[in-house]
């Protein structure tokens, strides 16, 4: 399982995400108020929206198009109209990047 | 304001099972890639931002509303005197759940979510709407908005029928159909748009609350039919008047607004620009449609609360086009263009747009059948 390198640290503002996309997959990266990193799955899994654009509150982000809410550390789906959780990825931090552990 | 070229015949196909949804969905119409203003993501966030202030305010008001009105209707009851207070208590019921069903059906309105949550099923009550069925169908309405086949809350369907709009205005159709779906769905029953929106995983949920909502209308009933019995004469109203029948005697203004939102303007586009209007309105009308009339605005950024839409007008303003600048104004154009379209179907305003703003997303336009003549 490589680590790969997705983004400096000071790309993401505090309780804000971001777009990353590697290779064909899109994903999402996220900080939260305490600084922690995470990553998930880039497009809701409701219709093919980007997170990116939504809002993060919590540890939540809602997607920009239906308000659909996810648990972003876990990937479970929070409020309709998402049914299906996202998927979630390990993060860690090394030198001021975010490297994030994708299946080969 | 231009005609688009082309003609056909009135009917559509507006059911999501027929022929529309499968070319909708084929030329790339459904879940396409809409325009969106740009607007900084900084300032995004801002607007964005979630509070529960301005929703507990206004649900304070607009509950203990519905008590001093309310009461004042009963207390005067028998007289002259009690009309104003039945008239204002059906616009606070039956009007301004329109809007605190919209919002929270978005989640949006308050910060914490179940707040946002006993608010739409209190609207989705006094709306008579299955607060499931009407959540996915309102996705989809954002999903594909006025694609014809795919959006099922298009409200001026060709060919026009201005007899039932204006029946609208006094509830009694609608109510009917809104009472005839909830007693389906009771039943357990679904029609075949609501199985092709709603997950099979939410049916029961949707069977589950018709249940209750019918439950209730039928205390209502048994109410008036007991005062009735016990010689209460026109006094067994009351409950009538104050449960259910709001959404009667007291619809006009949500009618009037909802009618606004996408009347006259064009179906089948993927701008919002294009088939959603934003006008300005009186101060009372926009608390009771919690700031609605920006409604392109709404459609373009439908995460941002209703108390932040007049910030991010001003935000949008430069590249969308200049609002009606009042509820008249609106219907003058829009009722101009409907009386158009109820000749040919094709017509549709397209508004001027300020030399500023970035130009009409048309592409996917010339796939619409009706617009290859």
């Amino acid at each position: 399982m490589p680590w790969i390198d997705a983004c400096a640290t000071d790309d993401v503002d505090e309780e804000d995400v971001i777009r990353w996309d590697h290779g064909d997959a899109t994903f999402a990266i996220y900080r939260s108020m305490d600084g922690a990193f995470f990553c998930t799955d880039g497009l809701c899994t409701h219709e093919q929206v980007h997170l990116a654009d939504g809002l993060v509150m919590d540890n939540e982000i809602e997607c920009p198009k239906h308000n659909g809410l996810f648990d972003y550390r876990t990937g479970k789906a929070l409020r309709a109209p998402v049914c299906v959780n996202l998927g979630t990825y390990e993060t860690k931090i090394e030198n001021g990047r975010v490297f994030v552990e994708l299946s080969e | 304001m231009a005609d688009v070229v082309g003609h056909s015949s009135l009917e559509r196909d507006y059911s999501l099972t027929g022929t529309r949804s499968r070319h909708a969905v084929e030329v790339g119409l459904a879940a396409a890639e809409w325009y969106h203003s740009d607007v900084p993501r900084k300032t995004l966030k801002a607007l964005m931002k979630r509070r529960d202030g301005p929703a507990i305010r206004d649900t304070f008001i607009w509950i203990a509303l519905h008590f001093v009105l309310g009461a004042g209707g009963i207390y005067f009851w028998g007289t002259w005197f009690s009309v104003p207070f039945w008239f204002a208590y059906g616009v606070v019921y039956g009007s301004a759940c329109d809007s605190r069903w919209h919002e929270c059906g978005h989640g949006t309105a308050f910060r914490t979510r179940w707040m946002n949550d006993v608010v739409y099923h209190i609207a989705s009550f006094q709306i008579m709407r299955n607060p499931v069925n009407w959540r996915w169908s309102h996705a989809r309405h954002h999903t594909d908005t006025i694609i014809v086949g795919r959006d099922p809350e298009i409200a001026w369907m060709h060919p026009i029928n201005l007899v039932l709009k204006a029946l609208a205005f006094v509830g009694i159709y609608d109510t009917w159909q809104s009472l005839k779906v909830l007693f389906r769905n009771a039943f357990g029953e679904l029609s075949d748009d609501e199985r092709e929106y709603i997950p099979v995983s939410e049916w029961n949920r949707a069977h589950f609350w018709a249940r209750i909502h019918v439950a209730i209308y039928m205390v209502v009933l048994v109410s008036v039919i007991a005062m009735l019995v016990s010689g209460s004469g026109w006094a067994s109203l009351i409950p009538v008047l104050l449960i259910g029948g709001p959404r009667v005697y007291g619809c006009w203004h949500f009618v009037m607004t909802g009618l606004l939102q996408h009347g006259g303007l064009a179906e089948d586009v993927i701008d919002h620009r294009l088939n959603s209007r934003s006008l300005y309105m009186n101060p009372v009308s926009r608390w009771l449609y919690w700031n609605m009339n920006y409604h392109v605005e709404h459609h373009m950024f439908p995460m941002v609360p209703y108390y932040s839409l007049p910030a991010l007008h001003e935000e949008l303003k430069d590249d969308l086009p200049s609002p009606n600048t009042s509820i008249w104004d609106a219907y003058r154009e829009m009722m101009g263009a409907v009386m158009k379209q109820r000749n040919d179907p094709t017509y549709a305003i397209r508004k001027e747009l300020p030399p500023t703003a970035k130009p009409y997303k048309e592409d996917l336009h010339l796939s619409v059948p009706e617009r290859k003549d």
